[in-house]
């Protein structure tokens, strides 16, 4: 990863920058923005006025001076605090976009008009154009390979720094704009619009200019909200209540009470949590078109995962010669790495591999002009060499069975047993004869990817279950299937059996999750909730999915789940623990209260607060203080366990209800004695 | 306390619970329209109520749901209206009581629709026989019905598989209506008031009786059809009283066994829906885990009203040394004892019944804050008849929203996303009750004539009023008493306050109902929140306890709680 890298937090520079947006955004057309913070706001000008007030004036009955003051600054560090964890979740963000932004640099384009080249601003291409783009060049745009192959470096976009081959026709025809191109000459259809581009919609993100609130947000927005207005009717009723019972309580100690009760940690905290989830997904080279998506990624009941590139290695492996009866396996291996010397797929050339490893046969120098290669084709279905009069063939059972029996031989009884179990294992049998006389059975085994079984059972625990789409046969897909632990597969998969099975379990009310890159791919990617596209994929499908994978790896579709729950849970753990602080708030600051006229309510002081200016402005500045204390943690997450739900819930309420019940009683103390003990009360 | 007292308290568990299953699942059958043993009999009237009334049963969408509700409501409160402003014009008025007054009569018509059943008037000294049976008794019928077709109704937006498209409908108001009315209320009325009236409790139209006392005074006895309205008046959690003593009177709850069949009644259909709301879920676990939720609020109540009352009075207790004894008898019938008052208090508030046996307002504070804060929960631990069950059905979504976030999924209900309108509706729900309660509250404490008829001063006093509109608002309908409220002004904030309570808070339940009814739902698995077992009873107790403390604490603490310290500081009022 070289650009879109993890950018601290704590740097000086981005610190600094925070401090500085923190204050920007105490304009409270931005504030209004977020109900909760804005009441705090209100409050703190209100104090600040009130403190001025008596500045100027000095009324007589009224709270000191240095009670008001200190009450309203530290409404404003809470005000600021709030601001300070939002400016700092978003400078993460810029700092990357800066990063991106410097790609962008004007490039001039090779625009074909008519067949003619014609230089054209790369920011003046529109949708539809014709570009060349040669070796050394920077591809200007978007689009999509028409003409030609190239290989490409995406490391700008993806920060993998091996380039790939871009090709036009098929499913890696797709090209980024500021993507450099190393070889060849390709004609690229621009795909978008200026302003439109990949790069541009990935900076809009990071940069969270663009950030709309995702309907969770909003929903637990109207929570909070709501809340708080109950709040405020609670406490500005108190004011009657008070005086029916001969108490007059001034508005800093309403407002301070008012402040202290609504769910300012959570609500200060709530879009710092947003933007780092988001930002969270990025440093794991996953781009989400939409903060919908993170979410949604979190609700993922079923994962659909392509069998090949996900949970097998791209190719098969031979892992096994079975020879046949009256062959030995020497000879066996022997005529396999003669048949496969110049088969340059990754099968043939494991063949090679294994019986060099297995039977000390090395390669051998093949260039001898006797030897005559045969290479796969459609029709024969085989592949191998002539050499020294020798026929030697290796391909399906069924085209040997053809070949060799042309040559008036058969194959054995054994071997088709051979053949049979071999298939029903979920491999692949190729067999190898020499002349007439079949040799034997080379075992082609999908290789599983290490470590993704107790991945798949980790979600197992989480309640999501995966399924594995293959178009592979039933039997070999349930071999693989059980290998590598997956719930359930989709056998002889065609990209409408997929689409299919998508609609099915969303009609079941479950949310689906999948990858893919190829066109063919689209309508699924379209369908599914959360849909991550390749980024060597093809424009369409990086069209039809909701998030893009710049690494291309789709087993990565794992980390984007556990991120949108993280980012859900750290929500909840904050409501709740934002909650369950107003317990203790309430024993501080309503014996303070009421203590000048009804001194015998003094056991409800059960922290046995210094003085009831002290009460209240140690809970003021609790409530502060904790939202500082949060920000590593809003930012990090909570941490994610794979457990199921009922585990996960006991736990977080343990540690986030209990806690946040028990935490500001010993916070407020604290704060009570230090207070005291520096004088300022 | 006393091991008699906790067997009493434990029995009348053991009762509620042996009632639960069957009522439970017969109103399963009556209200989702399935095959029951009373449809054959009494199937006749089912079918003569929709031919009269045109009813067609066809499905209707919340809005319309909601329209025919308040409509109805509507109509039926202009009735009871109607009738106590011309009773001296009608008949069966045998002691010539004349027309109620207007504000007097506005209160009480708002009142019996709401299922409060406040009574700011003496019933034997206002009301005819006629204002009493065919303006008052049928609202105790039909305000119960309704309340169980909203829960009915919220039961099927929760339980219902949507399509996914828009707002689905949530059946059929006047079917609901008619259907709760004949096959539960009416055929458990009719044979527990011959019950009643074997115990003791009067069934009459005569004029009052007038007796020469041992002393020699005259006194004039109050007759009336009591038996009948008696029992509707527990099993619709109504509890307005045919008597101004309600409950405490000889003539309404003469001993024992009437005491406890009636604390049974209260509980019976608000314990029962639960059951019925599991079974319309298919998941009874899910039942029992808001009835254990309701049961744990319950008995935490009951424990601590009977240990404050059985203590008595800790002025008198701990500063003038006086023995305990019985504990606090002021105001409670000795026919009754300490823990049955105690046991009835808490029954008569977590379920939103309000007929009370013993004067709450002579309860020690801490035994007074008990049936208070019972009310500021939200009538939720079980409740009014419905309205427990879709109040704490709308607990359990907020609940489930708060939760489910901490699981990591965005939190679904019975499979059904909460999402921003449901918490939006939801929320407007909890809203309305304190900012009725606390508003009015707060007005009439610094106004005079809010203050003028209060007999009570310092924090007391404050408990006074608070308690009239918590009661009202949460359509209780008990009274802590000690202020007259039979004036213009509570006869007005008060009947305005009931109605706000009801149908401000039945809409968006409504609401809720209409767009979770369309929703599809998911399938739960490992990874949903659990909602059975105790972990969920946890949790809503928790969210209950928390918002119901929380909004309502600061005021508490200058009520009922100051004044605890006070007495102990040797302060009484």
């Amino acid at each position: 990863m070289s650009h879109v890298k993890a950018v601290s937090a704590w740097e000086a520079g981005i610190l600094r920058a925070a401090l500085l947006d923190a204050l920007r955004k105490l304009d409270p057309r931005l504030m209004a923005r977020n109900p909760v913070m804005f009441v705090v706001e209100v409050g703190s000008v209100l104090t600040t006025l009130l403190w001025l007030r008596d500045l100027l004036l000095r009324p007589v009955a009224s709270e000191p001076l240095w009670f008001t003051g200190q009450v309203s600054l530290w409404l404003w560090f809470t005000v600021l605090f709030a601001n300070f964890a939002e400016a700092l979740a978003e400078g993460r963000g810029k700092a990357q976009a800066a990063a991106l932004r410097g790609l962008r640099a004007e490039t001039v384009a090779r625009r074909l008009v008519d067949g003619r080249e014609q230089p054209t601003p790369a920011s003046g291409l529109r949708k539809g154009d014709l570009v060349v783009v040669e070796a050394g060049q920077v591809v200007p745009g978007d689009g999509e390979v028409v003409e030609g192959i190239a290989s490409v470096d995406e490391s700008a976009v993806t920060g993998e720094s091996a380039p790939v081959i871009r090709e036009s026709g098929g499913d890696r025809s797709a090209v980024t704009g500021g993507t450099k191109v190393l070889s060849d000459r390709v004609v690229v259809r621009i795909g978008v619009d200026p302003g439109q581009s990949f790069l541009d919609r990935m900076i809009g993100l990071v940069e969270g200019a663009k950030r709309q609130k995702t309907p969770n947000e909003i929903a637990l927005h109207v929570l909070l909200s709501g809340m708080t207005i109950i709040f405020l009717i609670a406490c500005v009723t108190l004011v009657p209540f008070g005086l029916y019972s001969g108490l007059s309580f001034t508005v800093t100690a309403v407002v301070a009470l008012l402040v202290c009760l609504i769910p300012t940690t959570i609500g200060g905290l709530l879009s710092a949590i947003g933007i780092a989830g988001m930002d969270r997904l990025i440093r794991h080279n996953v781009i989400p078109m939409s903060g919908r998506a993170v979410e949604a990624a979190g609700d993922v009941d079923t994962i659909l995962l392509d069998k090949t590139g996900t949970i097998t290695l791209g190719n098969r492996m031979a892992s096994e010669f079975l020879p046949a009866p009256g062959a030995k396996v020497e000879e066996l291996a022997d005529a396999a790495q003669l048949a496969s010397l110049a088969d340059e797929t990754p099968e043939g050339r494991s063949i090679v591999v294994l019986a060099k490893e297995r039977h000390g046969l090395r390669g051998r120098e093949l260039k001898r002009p006797e030897a005559h290669f045969v290479a796969f084709s459609a029709q024969t279905r085989m592949s191998g060499c002539d050499i020294d009069g020798r026929v030697i063939r290796k391909g399906a059972a069924d085209a040997i069975a053809a070949h060799v029996s042309r040559l008036g031989g058969r194959v054995p009884v054994l071997v088709e047993q051979a053949v049979k179990a071999v298939a029903q294992s979920g491999g692949t049998p190729l067999v190898v004869s020499d002349g007439p006389r079949v040799l034997g059975v080379v075992h082609l085994k999908d290789i599983v990817k290490g470590g993704l079984k107790e991945r798949f059972a980790k979600f197992r625990a989480m309640g999501l279950r995966t399924v594995m789409i293959t178009g592979d046969n039933p039997l070999t897909a349930a071999s693989i299937a059980a290998e590598a632990g997956v719930d359930d597969f989709m056998a002889e998969a065609t990209p409408e059996m997929k689409l299919r099975l998508i609609r099915e379990e969303q009609a079941k009310g479950k949310l689906v999750a999948m990858t893919g890159d190829g066109t063919n791919d689209a309508p699924a990617l379209a369908q599914a909730d959360v849909a991550i596209a390749m980024n060597s994929g093809t424009q369409a499908a990086r069209e039809a999915g909701n998030m893009v994978d710049l690494d291309s790896n789709p087993t990565k579709l794992l980390e984007v789940v556990e991120v949108g729950k993280q980012l859900l849970m750290t929500r909840g753990c904050l409501t709740t623990f934002s909650i369950a602080n107003d317990v203790a708030k309430y024993f501080a600051i309503l014996p303070a209260l009421f203590m000048a006229v009804f001194p015998e309510i003094a056991p409800l002081n059960v922290m046995g607060l210094a003085s009831p200016r002290s009460a209240i402005l140690s809970a003021v500045v609790f409530n502060a203080l904790v939202i500082v204390a949060l920000i590593p943690l809003a930012l990090r997450g909570v941490r994610y366990r794979p457990l199921g739900a009922a585990a996960l819930l006991r736990r977080s309420l343990l540690v986030y209800g209990l806690g946040g019940v028990v935490v500001p009683f010993v916070g407020i103390k604290a704060v009570d004695v230090v207070l005291a003990a520096v004088g300022l009360v | 306390m006393t091991p008699n007292g906790w067997i009493q308290i434990l029995l009348f568990c053991a009762a509620v619970l042996a009632v639960t299953v069957p009522l439970g699942a017969f109103m399963y059958r009556v209200l989702e329209g399935h095959e029951h043993f009373l449809k054959k009999p009494l199937g006749w009237l089912e079918r003569l109520v929709y031919r009269l009334g045109g009813v067609t049963g066809a499905e209707q969408s919340w809005q319309a749901y909601s329209v025919a509700l308040l409509a109805f409501s509507a109509l039926t409160m202009l009735v009871t209206y109607a009738l106590q402003r011309l009773q001296h014009l009608l008949p069966w008025n045998p002691q010539k009581l004349g027309a109620v007054e207007a504000a007097s009569a506005f209160n009480t018509a708002a009142s019996f629709t709401t299922n409060t059943n406040w009574q700011g008037y003496a019933g034997e000294a206002s009301l005819s026989y006629l204002s009493q049976m065919a303006g008052l008794a049928w609202h105790n019928f039909i305000s119960a019905a309704a309340g169980i077709a909203v829960a009915v109704a919220l039961a099927r937006g929760l339980t219902r598989k949507g399509e996914g498209r828009g707002p689905g409908t949530i059946g059929n108001f006047w079917v609901d209506l008619t259907r709760a009315t004949v096959y539960v209320l009416l055929p458990l009325c009719l044979v527990l008031g011959l019950v009643f009236v074997s115990q003791g409790v009067i069934q009459n139209l005569t004029p009052y009786v007038q007796a020469q006392t041992l002393e020699g005074g005259q006194q004039l006895i109050a007759m009336g059809p009591v038996a009948s309205q008696e029992v509707i008046k527990q099993l619709g959690t109504n509890g307005g009283g045919f008597m101004n003593a309600n409950a405490a009177h000889p003539f309404e709850n003469p001993n024992a066994l009437t005491n406890f069949l009636s604390m049974l009644l209260i509980f019976a259909i608000p314990a029962g829906l639960t059951y019925t709301f599991g079974k319309m879920a298919g998941d009874v676990r899910h039942g029992w885990a808001l009835f254990g939720a309701m049961a744990f609020l319950f008995l935490a109540g009951v424990s601590v009203a009977y240990w404050a009352e059985a203590g008595g009075s800790p002025t008198i207790v701990d500063r003038l040394g006086v023995q305990a004894g019985l504990g606090n008898m002021e105001g409670k019938e000795v026919r009754f004892g300490i823990a049955s008052s105690a046991l009835y208090a808490t029954v008569t508030t977590d379920a939103s019944c309000g007929a009370v046996n013993s004067m709450h307002d002579s309860f020690t504070a801490l035994g007074g804050l008990v049936p208070l804060f019972d009310i500021q929960l939200g009538e939720v631990v079980f409740g009014g008849v419905g309205a427990g069950l879709y109040g704490m059905l709308v607990m359990a979504i907020l609940s489930v929203f708060i939760a489910g976030l901490m699981v990591g999924r965005t939190p679904e209900y019975l499979g059904k996303k909460i999402e921003t309108r449901e918490v939006k509706l939801a929320m407007l729900y909890v809203l309305i009750f304190p900012l009725v309660i606390l508003v009015f509250s707060a007005w009439s404490v610094v106004v005079p004539y809010g203050l003028s008829s209060l007999n009570n001063a310092g924090p007391h006093g404050l408990s006074e009023i608070l308690y009239a509109f918590t009661s009202a608002v949460g359509n209780n309908g008990s009274a802590f008493a000690g202020i007259g409220a039979n004036t213009a002004w509570y006869n007005t904030a008060l009947g305005l306050a009931m109605l706000m309570g009801r149908f401000w808070m039945i809409v968006p339940a409504l609401a809720i109902a209409g767009i979770l009814a369309g929703k599809k739902a998911s399938p739960p698995g490992p990874g949903t929140l659990p909602t059975s077992g105790p972990l969920f009873a946890a949790l809503l107790v928790g969210v209950i306890v928390i918002v119901g403390a929380l909004t309502f604490f600061p005021v508490l603490s200058l009520g009922p709680i100051v004044e605890h310290f006070l007495a102990l500081a040797g302060k009484v009022y």
